[in-house]
């Protein structure tokens, strides 16, 4: 079956083809997402190694770590934890372009169905990230 | 402890439990909740945090290699996602109300209900179910590759496959698990998935599952950079470790090892639930 595929048809966005690129596209972003945590964590073990090791008391985070923007705005002013965490959102970020990429390949296939599914699915997802307001 | 000495042992612990997860399929995140509250001290709103991160990078880190295989239904994935993902937001919406100790005794709970799957045999489909007619008006149907070329596989039961997928979404947004256990369930006993095909789309699922609540928890204040460092790093490492020896070792031994590790930490998070000291 797969052997018939011509690239130059409209098999160009046949499930399989999309699956590969999904692929590439998980490795390239889990890969990047690793590279930016290490980058931040290594000036922060080099900063805080020798402190104690205590997360046992709740008391939250900073709010310039809990949001997008602040931490793209603490990542530049140099912050080892806001690269940290940039990282955590760039990992959370490829499940999202992976429903972001099924959505254009369902466009692209004229599957208006599935087109609306994976909307709706991609639109809670941003709804959370951006910070679920309204809850 | 210092944190360079609290940063390596997690980083191992981390790595053991995402390779874990991945040769088992039941997934890393049940193993860091306990690991960072029982081993560590860590408090279980940040554990929580964290292992909603394993999800994903466990997610991510093993469809990066399954994915090329050809098992995923795209289809039954994202229709079932709009109940996980609304599930999950409610899920870490009430967890922000619910005390740590009962979040605990819930915990375990899903522990040991997960252990239990995991040990019983599968049972084969037994009796031919009629087709959906809504799987067909859905496109839901599709083949799968087997030695002999693809092979054609009918979805049942749309509508209970959707609402047991609504309970995973909202325990794992509760719990900061994968909820992988209920998934399979759902898309393998309830909705008659080829079992190949209703693990990688559980797997495809549970990043997006675990993506919608993280957003949640980033902004509750749930996810500190000094516990995601070393989980998700070692996770990741083993995760992808893991999935890619997976098709060359038995996971039979594994798996009831795994299983015994479960049932183990369940009843010690049972214990400090009821004794309300988590």
């Amino acid at each position: 079956m797969s052997d018939t595929i011509n690239p130059s048809s409209g098999h160009k966005w046949s499930d399989e083809r999309v699956e590969l690129l999904v692929g590439n596209l998980l490795r390239f972003g889990v890969i990047i997402a690793a590279i930016v945590v290490i980058a931040g964590g290594i000036p922060y073990l080099i900063a805080n190694g020798g402190l104690a090791f205590s997360f046992r008391t709740f008391h939250g985070q900073p709010a310039e770590l809990t949001t997008v923007a602040g931490i793209i705005q603490g990542v530049f002013h140099g912050d080892s934890r806001s690269l940290i965490q940039l990282g955590l959102v760039l990992l959370i970020a490829t499940p999202v372009a992976r429903v972001a990429l099924s959505l254009a390949a369902f466009a692209i296939q004229r599957d208006r169905m599935y087109v609306v599914i994976t909307a709706i699915v991609l639109a809670i997802l941003l709804w959370s990230l951006a910070g679920g307001k309204a809850l | 402890m210092n944190t360079i000495e609290a940063t390596a042992l997690l980083a191992t612990g981390s790595f053991a439990a995402g390779m874990l997860g991945a040769l088992t399929g039941l997934g890393g995140g049940l193993i860091i909740v306990p690991l960072l509250t029982l081993g560590f001290g860590v408090d279980l709103r940040y554990a929580i945090g964290a292992s909603l991160v394993s999800v994903i990078a466990t997610s991510s880190g093993a469809a990066a290699a399954y994915v090329r295989e050809g098992y995923t239904n795209v289809r039954v994935g994202m229709l079932l996602e709009i109940g996980t993902t609304v599930g999950a937001v409610i899920g870490a919406y009430i967890a922000g109300f619910v005390p740590t100790n009962a979040i605990a005794i819930i915990f375990a709970l899903v522990l040991l209900f997960t252990a239990y799957r995991s040990i019983r045999p599968h049972p084969s489909a037994s009796v031919a179910l009629p087709p959906d007619p809504l799987a067909g008006r859905l496109r839901l149907d599709s083949t799968y590759p087997t030695p002999e070329g693809p092979k054609a596989y009918q979805v049942h039961n749309v509508p209970a496959g959707v609402t047991l997928m609504t309970i995973a979404g909202a325990l794992s947004g509760l719990l900061g698990i994968g909820s992988g256990v209920i998934k399979v369930l759902a898309m393998d006993q309830t909705m008659r998935l080829p079992f190949k095909v209703s693990t990688t789309t559980s797997n495809f699922m549970i990043g997006v599952t675990a993506a919608a609540s993280a957003g949640v928890y980033l902004h509750r204040g749930y996810i500190a950079p000094g516990i995601v460092l070393p989980v998700m790093l070692g996770v990741l490492a083993g995760a992808m470790l893991g999935a890619r020896t997976l098709t060359k070792t038995n996971t039979g031994l594994l798996r009831n090892l795994f299983t015994g590790v479960v049932v183990v930490l369940a009843l010690e998070m049972l214990y400090k639930g009821i004794r309300g000291s988590i």
